[in-house]
C-alpha cells in the first residue's frame, strides 16, 4: 500500500521543499517556470515505459527524441505532409525494431544501443546546425494557458489517465503486461508474443514522437543533440514512478509522477537550495538511490 | 578442414573477421596506401576499448541485468585524479596510476554496495552512481589544465616496430583476463553464476562476494583506461570517456559474449575493438559526412548483432 504511494511521496517532499524554501515559487506562473519541461519528459518516460512492460530496454529514446525534434523543427513546418510521413515512419521503424528483437531473440539493450547511432546521424542529416522553427499550431498549442490550472499539470494529468485506462484497465493492457509477466502463459493461451512485442515498440515509438513535438513547441528551435539526456531521464522516470525492470510490472501514473519529480528536482530546486550547477547532476542521482532506498525499508517492513 | 570448422565455430572470428574486411575494404579504395598504418593506429586507439570491455564482460557475463553504466564517468574523474597526482612529474607516474586505479576500484566498490545495500537492479545502481561520479568530476576537475608527465605520454604513444607498447601490454593482460576466466576459480564462478545465480549459490559460490570482486575489477579498469587515456591524449576533460559507454558494450556483445550472461569471450573484445576503430577509420577514408558515419555505425552494429543472433533463452 505504502510502496504504491511512494511515486507521490517523493513529489510531494520535493514540492513541500520547494514551497519551504521558496513560497513563491507555489503559483500558477511558478509551476509553469518549474515545469516547463514536464510535459517532453513525461511523455519520453511513457515511451520508456512500455519497453520495460515488455521486459526491454530502449536505450534509443533520447536520440529519437532529438531526431523527431529537427524533423518537427523543419519539415514539419516547410512540408506538413513529408513531416507526418517521416514521423508515421519513425513509428513503423519502432514497430520492426520490435519484430526483429522477438524473433531473433536479440537483446533489446545492444539493438537500441546500435539505434541511438543511427537516430543521431539522421538528426544531423537533417538539421546540420542548430536551428529550424517549430510550426505555429504546435507553438500555439504548448503555450495554452488554461485558466486556474498550469498546462504542464494539465498535459500530465491528461497523460497519465489516458495511458493508465489504455494499459491497466483494458484487456489488450492486460495482455500487453503480461507479455513482461509471464510470457510463456501468454504463449500457451494462444496470444501472439510478436505482435505484443510490435504493439508495445510501436507505442514507444509513438510517444517517442510526442515527446520530440512537444519539447520542440517549448524549445521552438531544435538541435541534433537536444534529447540526448532523456533515455537517462526516462528509465529513471519509469524506476522512481515504481515500475520494474523485468515482470511486466509498470505504473503509468507513477511514471508520470517520477517524471515530474525529475523534472522538479532537475534545476528549479536546486536554484532555490543554492546548489551550484555543478552538483546538479548529483543531485538526480542522489533523488534516486533516497527514493529507491526507501522503497526497500517499505517492502521489508510490509513482508 | 575439420580444424577450419572449428575455427568457424568460435564466436570470435567473426568481429575478426569483420574487422579484417573493413581493413580490405579501406586499402582497396586507398589502394593500398597507408595499410601499415591503419593498423598501427587501429591497435592504439581499440586498446582503450578493449581495457574497459574486458571489465564490462566480466560485469554482463554475471547474468541479465548485469551492466556497468557509470564508466563514462568513472573514466572521466580517474583521468582528472591520474593527472592530478601526477602532477606533471615523472617521478610521480607510478603512483598516479595507482591512485587512478584506487579510484575506479572505490567506485566500482560502491557500485555493488548499492546493487546489494539497495536491491536494486545494477543498471540503475550504476546510473545513479554515474550521475553523482559526474558531478564529482565536473567539481574536481574544473579548468584542470594538469599536462601529464613527459615520460607517461611518451610511453602511452610508444611503438616498437610499429606496434604499441600499449597494445603488446594490454595483449598480455587480456590472456591474463582469459586465463582467469576458464581455469580459476573465480573466472568459473563468475560463469557459474551467469548461468545460473541459484545453482552457484547452491553449489557453495560465495556469490555476494564474485559480484562484489567483479564490480571492483571493472570499475579498477575503468580507473586505468581514464589514467592511460589522459596520457595518450595529453590531458584529462570531463567527457574523455563518454564514448567508451556504447562502445564497451558493443565490443562485448559483438565479441560473442552472451548478453544473457554465463558465456564470455575474451578474445572476440579485440577483434570486436578493432572492428569499431577500423570501422570508424573506413568510413572517414570514404570521406563521408558526421551524420551517414553514426548511421552507417549504427546499423552496422544492429546487422552484426543480428547475423550473430541470440541464442533461445534457457529458462
Amino acid at each position: 500500500m505504502l510502496r504504491g504511494l511512494l511515486p507521490a511521496l517523493s513529489l510531494a517532499l520535493v514540492l513541500i521543499a520547494i514551497a519551504w524554501l521558496n513560497p513563491r515559487a507555489i503559483s500558477y506562473f511558478g509551476f509553469n517556470l518549474m515545469l516547463n519541461l514536464a510535459i517532453p519528459i513525461a511523455l519520453a518516460t511513457i515511451a520508456q515505459m512500455f519497453v520495460i512492460a515488455g521486459n526491454e530496454l530502449d536505450l534509443s529514446i533520447g536520440t529519437f527524441v532529438g531526431f523527431v525534434g529537427c524533423v518537427t523543427a523543419t519539415w514539419l513546418r516547410d512540408a506538413p505532409l513529408g513531416g507526418i510521413l517521416v514521423l508515421l515512419g519513425a513509428i513503423g521503424v519502432y514497430a520492426l525494431l520490435g519484430a526483429l528483437i522477438h524473433l531473433r531473440n536479440l537483446p533489446s539493450i545492444v539493438v537500441t544501443l546500435g539505434m541511438s547511432f543511427v537516430w543521431q546521424g539522421l538528426a544531423v542529416l537533417v538539421l546540420p546546425k542548430p536551428g529550424g522553427k517549430a510550426p505555429d499550431w504546435l507553438l500555439a498549442i504548448m503555450s495554452f494557458k488554461p485558466p486556474y490550472v498550469p498546462f504542464p499539470i494539465l498535459a500530465a494529468l491528461v497523460i497519465a489517465i489516458v495511458v493508465h485506462f489504455g494499459l491497466m484497465r483494458t484487456s489488450y493492457g492486460v495482455i500487453l503486461r503480461g507479455s513482461g509477466g509471464n510470457a510463456a502463459a501468454l504463449r500457451r493461451a494462444g496470444w501472439s508474443l510478436l505482435k505484443t512485442k510490435i504493439a508495445l515498440f510501436a507505442l514507444t515509438g509513438l510517444f517517442g514522437v510526442l515527446s520530440g513535438m512537444a519539447l520542440i513547441g517549448i524549445t521552438t528551435s531544435a538541435d541534433a543533440n537536444i534529447g540526448n539526456g532523456y533515455t537517462l531521464l526516462s528509465i529513471a522516470g519509469v524506476i522512481l514512478g515504481g515500475g520494474e525492470f523485468v515482470g511486466g510490472r509498470v505504473s503509468p501514473i507513477g511514471a508520470v509522477l517520477g517524471a515530474l519529480t525529475l523534472a522538479l528536482a532537475a534545476s528549479p530546486l536546486l536554484t532555490f537550495m543554492h546548489i551550484p550547477p555543478d552538483w546538479q547532476v548529483a543531485a538526480n542521482g542522489a533523488i534516486l538511490i533516497i527514493v529507491l532506498a526507501a522503497r526497500v525499508l517499505i517492502s521489508r517492513r510490509e513482508r | 578442414m575439420a580444424s577450419l570448422r572449428m575455427l568457424l565455430e568460435k564466436p570470435w572470428i567473426w568481429s575478426f573477421a569483420g574487422a579484417l574486411v573493413v581493413w580490405l575494404a579501406t586499402i582497396a579504395f586507398t589502394g593500398g596506401y597507408g595499410a601499415g598504418g591503419m593498423v598501427t593506429a587501429a591497435l592504439s586507439l581499440a586498446v582503450f576499448t578493449v581495457i574497459v570491455g574486458v571489465g564490462q564482460m566480466f560485469v554482463i557475463t554475471l547474468g541479465p541485468g548485469n551492466v556497468d553504466l557509470s564508466l563514462p564517468a568513472n573514466i572521466g574523474l580517474a583521468s582528472a585524479v591520474a593527472m592530478k597526482v601526477m602532477g606533471g612529474s615523472d617521478s610521480m607516474i607510478v603512483v598516479g596510476l595507482l591512485a587512478a586505479l584506487a579510484c575506479g576500484a572505490a567506485i566500482g566498490a560502491i557500485n555493488y554496495l548499492l546493487i546489494w545495500a539497495l536491491r536494486i537492479p545494477p543498471i540503475i545502481a550504476t546510473l545513479s552512481a554515474s550521475f553523482i561520479i559526474q558531478s564529482v568530476d565536473i567539481s574536481y576537475g574544473r579548468g584542470l589544465q594538469i599536462k601529464p608527465p613527459p615520460g607517461f605520454a611518451d610511453f602511452t604513444n610508444l611503438q616498437v616496430l610499429g606496434i604499441p607498447v600499449l597494445a603488446m601490454l594490454t595483449v598480455v593482460f587480456t590472456v591474463g583476463a582469459a586465463l582467469a576466466l576458464q581455469r580459476m576459480i573465480y573466472g568459473r564462478s563468475v560463469l557459474a553464476i551467469g548461468q545460473n545465480i541459484r545453482a552457484a549459490w547452491l553449489a557453495g559460490v560465495n556469490v555476494g562476494r564474485v559480484r562484489f570482486l567483479t564490480y571492483t575489477l571493472c570499475g579498477a579498469l575503468g580507473g586505468i583506461d581514464g589514467a592511460l587515456l589522459a596520457g595518450y591524449f595529453r590531458g584529462a576533460n570531463v567527457d574523455i570517456g563518454n564514448e567508451y559507454l556504447l562502445a564497451s558494450i558493443a565490443v562485448v556483445v559483438i565479441g560473442g559474449t552472451s548478453v544473457a550472461g554465463g558465456k564470455a569471450n575474451v578474445p572476440g573484445v579485440w577483434g570486436a575493438g578493432l572492428f569499431l576503430v577500423l570501422l570508424l577509420t573506413m568510413l572517414n577514408t570514404f570521406g563521408v559526412s558526421a551524420g551517414v558515419r553514426l548511421v552507417l555505425t549504427g546499423l552496422i552494429i544492429v546487422g552484426v548483432i543480428t547475423a550473430a543472433g541470440g541464442e533461445k533463452a534457457v529458462r
